[in-house]
């Protein structure tokens, strides 16, 4: 019996992981193209490992096109994915406070309204303000990417919002009777309980930036200001015949801040994607 | 006395103010503020925007000229919105649907592991994390590629002549498998569904001589539903918008096999620069898309139990 539970676990953690191993084949089958040559990579398409591990790829790739490196590239994500990122926790935080917890006229009237946007097809709003950016001049900037996360996104919001209806009521009320106001009940009671549910917003909304291509597609126009999700793919677009290695190396390159905050919050991260669709 | 009458009514000044600061409605609309005005001006002012241009003619080097009903109407006897709604609902009707079977399946093996649950789920988790990235759309490019291993492993195996991404036919497979794979968040949420459901439901069923098969469709299938409705209605509605990887991986083609709404938005948006055309192919995509959900809100009566209901 005793045997017979143990081959049963065996064969179980071994599908898992045979299952996993499938799972994450592709991205093993990019680092270790990166690390390939052309040939190898058109050729011995079945062989994971690369026969000679080419590190030149990276340099090469790093080098860019057109004059501008992948250090700038990698800079300018850094910059949007962060401001977006803080934009998104500040203004959501508010948000999610005043639509859970305060008891003002029209209240049900916003949270539908923040759902309804929530559903929301981005496609349908694009259009228009892709042309009220242009007129605002801000095509080219930085702006539209960075700029509108300071008004809240309802994913955000609804998260948040569920995890404040989740913190006791009492705390609320006995900030009020030692005359605390709601600003400051917001600011040193609830802010300080809400960390999980920011932790989870900052890892979410941070790859979702850095990931994010048609924002850049739609509002970059100059070399010295793309972000890496889009300039790998016109570096692509200008090398795709000759360099797979490099674009690979690219790529590989382009995933690390995202594994590596991923791997930091994992935990926190498991919690909060669940959390706002149970409670609801 | 006026100094002191002037006290007072400064004091009283201040205290209404504070008053007023701290007052529900206030307080909500200060911490509602972001929102609100964000709503006002890039959702609702860009929406209504977008309903006017829907009637115009608008190149958007020139100032748009009012057309009536002309878009709605060339729209009707356009194929290529014809095709693109027929390969998006096709996309949609595989990709969705295999999606969140698989995060099911998985969700519920994963239930099982007393050791390691956390790593597997992180290991199954990466996909989604990295999957809507560039980077990852390259790889699928190449690795469905006529010159990749999954194709060289069928052509292996006998279709000589096999190929995804030259065939109007197959296109849309690697895309589907791509989306397919990313499930992870969908299975997180399964996951944490899964716990909810009461052990003794199982136990009482177990007792009754309810098979695996039986305990499946008669405890744990309604117990998700309320989840699976969650999960079929935010898919439904990224698998109708479905850009990134179609752009870069098939640009839309072979011969518009995966030309998608969003793709055909976009190009004639900003490839052809019909900035009135688009945006009324924008609200017919819209209301697609609502009736989608709507139907699928109204059915759900007939399929979704609430705990309090039983």
């Amino acid at each position: 019996m005793k045997a017979k539970r143990l081959t049963g676990n065996i064969i179980y953690h071994a599908c898992i992981l045979g299952l996993g191993y499938l799972m994450i084949y592709p991205v093993l089958w990019m680092i270790f193209g990166s690390l390939k040559t052309n040939q190898e990579i058109l050729q011995n398409t079945y062989q994971l490992l690369p026969t000679q591990w080419l590190w030149e790829n990276y340099s090469t790739g790093w080098s860019g096109f057109g004059g501008t490196t992948f250090a700038t590239f990698f800079k300018n994500s850094i910059v949007i994915s962060t401001i977006a990122t803080i934009g998104t926790v500040l203004s959501c935080t508010l948000i999610a406070y005043a639509l859970a917890r305060i008891n003002f006229k029209g209240r049900k009237v916003w949270f539908n309204i923040m759902i309804m946007t929530m559903l929301l097809p981005g496609q349908v709003i694009m259009i228009p303000q892709y042309l009220i950016y242009r007129r605002l001049g801000w095509v080219g900037t930085i702006l539209p990417l960075t700029l509108i996360k300071f008004f809240g996104q309802p994913f955000f919001i609804y998260m948040m919002m569920q995890f404040v209806k989740g913190l006791p009521r009492d705390l609320d009320e006995a900030a009020a009777i030692d005359g605390c106001s709601k600003y400051s009940t917001f600011s040193r009671i609830i802010l300080p309980l809400l960390g999980p549910s920011i932790i989870t917003t900052i890892v979410i909304q941070f790859y979702w930036v850095w990931d994010d291509f048609m924002g850049p597609l739609l509002y970059l126009n100059r070399p010295t200001s793309y972000t890496v999700s889009y300039a790998i793919k016109l570096f692509a677009d200008a090398t795709s015949t000759t360099a797979y290695g490099p674009m690979f190396a690219m790529s590989t390159l382009s995933l690390i801040p995202v594994f590596t905050i991923f791997l930091i919050f994992n935990r926190y991260l498991m919690d909060g994607v669940t959390a706002g669709s149970i409670k609801g | 006395m006026a100094k002191t009458m002037n006290k007072s009514a400064e004091t009283s000044g201040r205290s209404s103010f504070s008053k007023f600061m701290n007052n529900d409605n206030t307080v909500g609309y200060i911490f509602a503020a972001p929102f609100i005005i964000g709503f006002l001006a890039f959702t609702l002012i860009p929406m209504c925007i977008s309903f006017y241009y829907s009637f115009t003619n608008y190149k958007i080097t020139k100032a748009p000229t009012w057309a009536g009903l002309n878009n709605y109407i060339t729209l009707l006897g356009d194929e290529h919105f014809w095709n693109s709604i027929k390969v998006t609902f096709e996309y949609v009707l595989f990709g969705v649907p295999s999606k969140l079977i698989a995060a099911l399946l998985i969700a519920m093996l994963l239930t099982h592991a007393k050791r390691m649950q956390g790593f597997y789920r992180a290991v199954y988790y990466i996909p989604s994390l990295i999957g809507g990235s560039v980077a990852v759309a390259l790889v699928w490019k190449q690795m469905f590629s006529s010159t990749g291993p999954i194709v060289s492993m069928i052509q292996a195996l006998g279709a000589e002549d096999f190929n995804f991404f030259g065939s109007t036919q197959y296109a849309f497979i690697p895309l589907v498998i791509g989306n397919a794979w990313q499930f992870g968040s969908s299975m997180l949420i399964f996951a944490a569904g899964l716990k909810q459901i009461p052990k003794d439901y199982y136990e009482s069923a177990m007792i009754d001589g309810a098979g695996a098969v039986k305990r499946f469709f008669s405890i744990t299938l309604p117990c998700l539903s309320p989840i699976i409705l969650f999960n079929l209605i935010m898919q439904l509605i990224s698998g109708f918008m479905t850009f990134t990887s179609a752009f870069i991986i098939t640009e839309g083609g072979p011969n518009e096999a995966t030309n998608y709404i969003s793709l055909y938005i976009y190009n004639n948006a900003f490839s052809y620069h019909k900035m009135g055309y688009a945006c009324a192919l924008s609200w017919v995509m819209l209301v697609i898309i609502t009736v989608v959900t709507l139907v699928v809100f109204k059915t759900s009566n007939k399929w979704v139990f609430y705990e309090s209901e039983q």
